[in-house]
């Protein structure tokens, strides 16, 4: 059977077939895409930050900086021991903390601290932060992350949850303006 | 041999593929071609088989798992008879993969063979070599390691850069908010099904175009490509001179390809598995983490970029050189093919390769890095404190307890990161030291905070004394005469 403009019945029934075809992967495109930004869905949703507790104040004596870790808030059974994240905790005065990232603010290397030359190294790429986290000389274009946080009941909480990088800095730490 | 005979006769009647396959075998290629210079594609393709068969094999011990493994390596390599030289054979057939493709691209490239009608061979060689260092990062991601998380925070810090859409590449990178279970399920996914079938892909579509389309002929200066006649010109070089790919030109294959996997095999054996370095625990952070080798090049750059250019060149980087890759048989896809005529072309190689070995050869030694015990482990050598003062002796310990040698060598120990201090007091004034130390500069951290007036008096005595026996220190002549004291009189450094 031809039907006006030389189209027979098999080709409507193909292309049919191929719109049908269309239809249904257009309808399982939803849950698929929807699987595979879930993370990014997760952040926009609910958030991954948490405040999560360092440990009593007593084991940050005033005027120094002491390496914490604590076990992140969105924890899978998969994760190990890679849901053990570190921070640096600086006791500026017995009233005020700094809280910073232990994540060079260049490319996420572990920074490490110094206490005779009061200085925050960086392995990798030779970033060099002072004590108030501001940037000392390196690549890093801007100092250390820093952590809120929040003193309850003679602990010490920080507002954590999420690899801190150059990027989404902006989302959950505040920028440390660099000394003069 | 005649039961081998029929047994093949009944297959080859219902699969109906013997005679194609002679035929693509025994298909004419230019004479010239049957060379060495032409073995590096098949041998990429061979190790790309070891590199499929042992990591089949290495699956079957490894979990894809943070919690785990790291510790089902060390099972692998220790525990499984003969796991860990299964495991050396993925790794240095990675790194021989990576160069042998590297190299064939080269060889391609000095030759002409992305003209026309090669093109399209070229595009999908360059996805290939895309693909290829994908498995190489990758795979070190699954090197589940110390290295490989925190490889994974520069991975992520590089993405964060990325304008508006940063964090959420961020996060479809990790599989979540931090480098976790989640992270490694994706990586491996990724090294196991999805790179890998790219690269099957692509390789099938790479081999069609050179069956279908003919070796690249041997270039001759002066015998230029033109669109109009090539193709007619190429079939007649064949029909004139040609030899039968099988066994005319295969037998060069077939020994390249051999000596490369003795070659890895030997390796393996020699050099051992790589990793893996200590356990991915994030709260270790006495670590210094480095990229496998084909990607040191690109550490030393990231450290010596000025902090400004850094995400332009990261974003806009990449993307200039694969477009230009890509690009570049639709500009010069007619003319000259030999190399003897293509000057550019063999300095842009060049070029490139010094480059990358450079960048390479310095990140091996990372001079930017401090090195940090240099101030508890390097002493100072003893002819720095031979005959020195009390004050010049107490500015060597500070020297040594503030960290300065982290990043000052003297005698050739010491961190590289800023400039060596063996004869800094020809170059620096008292005063200029003094400065220096307090205020900073120049990429050095300012100290003025964390020295006590006594500390930089001492350290700055201490650093007036290096300088080399038979020339004096600088001095600023003017400081002299506001000072009312000889002109003539060496600095003093005792006040």
């Amino acid at each position: 059977m031809t039907l006006p403009g030389g189209l027979t019945r098999r080709d409507v029934l193909m292309k049919i077939g191929i719109l049908f075809n269309g239809a249904v992967a257009a309808i399982l495109a939803v849950p698929i895409v929807r699987y595979l930004l879930s993370p990014v869905a997760h952040e926009r949703k609910g958030g991954y930050e948490a405040w999560v507790p360092l440990g009593n104040l007593e084991q940050f004596p005033s005027g120094q900086t002491r390496l914490a870790t604590y076990r992140n808030p969105v924890v899978n059974p998969t994760d190990g021991e890679t849901a053990d994240i570190a921070c640096w905790v600086r006791n500026v005065d017995g009233q005020t903390f700094q809280v910073f990232a232990i994540n060079c603010a260049h490319l996420g290397c572990p920074v490490r601290w110094f206490p005779q030359s009061s200085l925050f190294m960086c392995p990798c790429h030779g970033g060099a932060y002072y004590q108030d986290g501001s940037r000392a000389s390196g690549p890093p274009e801007r100092g250390l992350f820093e952590y809120h946080y929040r003193i309850e009941n003679g602990k010490l909480l920080i507002r954590a949850g999420e690899m801190p990088t150059p990027g989404r800095a902006s989302n959950i730490v505040r920028e440390i303006r660099p000394c003069a | 041999m005649r039961l081998i005979q029929s047994i093949g006769e009944w297959l080859d009647a219902r699969l109906q593929l013997g005679a194609s396959i002679r035929e693509t075998a025994e298909h004419p290629v230019p004479r010239e071609t049957a060379s060495w210079f032409y073995v590096f594609g098949s041998a990429a393709f061979v190790v790309f088989m070891l590199q499929i068969v042992t990591g089949i094999m290495l699956a079957f011990i490894y979990v894809p798992s943070a919690g785990e493994a790291w510790s089902s390596l060390q099972t692998l390599n220790h525990n499984v008879s003969l796991g860990w030289y299964i495991r050396a054979l993925h790794g240095w057939g990675s790194d021989f993969m990576v160069a042998i493709v590297l190299i064939h691209m080269v060889q391609v490239f000095l030759f002409g063979a992305y003209k026309y009608p090669r093109e399209l061979t070229w595009i999908v060689g360059v996805f290939l070599l895309i693909v290829t260092l994908g498995m190489a990062f990758t795979g070190q991601v699954l090197r589940f390691d110390q290295d490989a998380y925190w490889g994974l925070g520069i991975g992520a810090s590089i993405a964060s850069r990325v304008p508006l859409m940063g964090p959420w590449i961020v996060n479809l990178m990790l599989g979540g908010p931090i480098i976790a279970g989640a992270t490694l399920s994706r990586f491996f996914a990724l090294h196991v099904f999805v790179v890998p079938g790219l690269l099957i892909a692509f390789v099938a579509v790479h081999l069609l175009m050179v069956l279908k389309l003919g070796i690249n002929e041997w270039p001759m200066p002066g015998r230029v490509v033109r669109k109009a006649t090539y193709i007619k010109d190429y079939h007649e070089l064949t029909r004139k001179d040609g030899v039968p790919f099988v066994p005319g030109a295969i037998w060069k294959d077939l020994f390249f390809a051999a000596f490369i996997l003795l070659s890895i095999a030997a390796c393996a054996y020699y050099f051992g598995p790589f990793g893996p370095s200590g356990p991915p625990d994030p709260t270790i952070i006495q670590t210094a983490p480095r990229p496998d080798y084909f990607f040191l090049w690109l550490y030393a750059v990231l450290s010596f970029l000025p902090p400004s250019m850094e995400t332009p060149a990261l974003l806009i980087g990449p993307v200039v050189v694969i477009l230009a890759l890509v690009l570049l048989p639709f500009f010069f896809g007619e003319g000259e093919k030999s190399w003897r005529r293509r000057p550019i072309a063999v300095l842009a190689i060049l070029l490139t390769a010094v480059a990358l070995g450079t960048f390479t050869h310095l990140a091996e030694h990372t001079p930017w890095s401090p090195v940090m015990d240099a101030w508890s482990g390097d002493p100072i050598p003893s002819e720095f404190l031979h005959n020195r003062s009390a004050l010049e002796r107490q500015g060597a310990l500070v020297f040594q307890v503030k960290q300065c040698h982290n990043c000052h060598s003297l005698g050739d120990q010491g961190g590289k990161r800023g400039p060596a201090l063996d004869a800094v007091a020809v170059r620096l004034t008292q005063d200029q030291l003094i400065r220096q130390v307090i205020q900073g500069g120049g990429n050095m951290p300012a100290y003025g905070k964390n020295l006590s007036p006594a500390e930089t008096t001492a350290l700055v005595a201490f650093l007036e004394t290096l300088h080399p026996a038979g020339q004096s220190p600088a001095r600023d002549a003017s400081r002299a005469v506001a000072l009312g004291t000889d002109a003539g009189a060496p600095p003093s450094t005792h006040q």
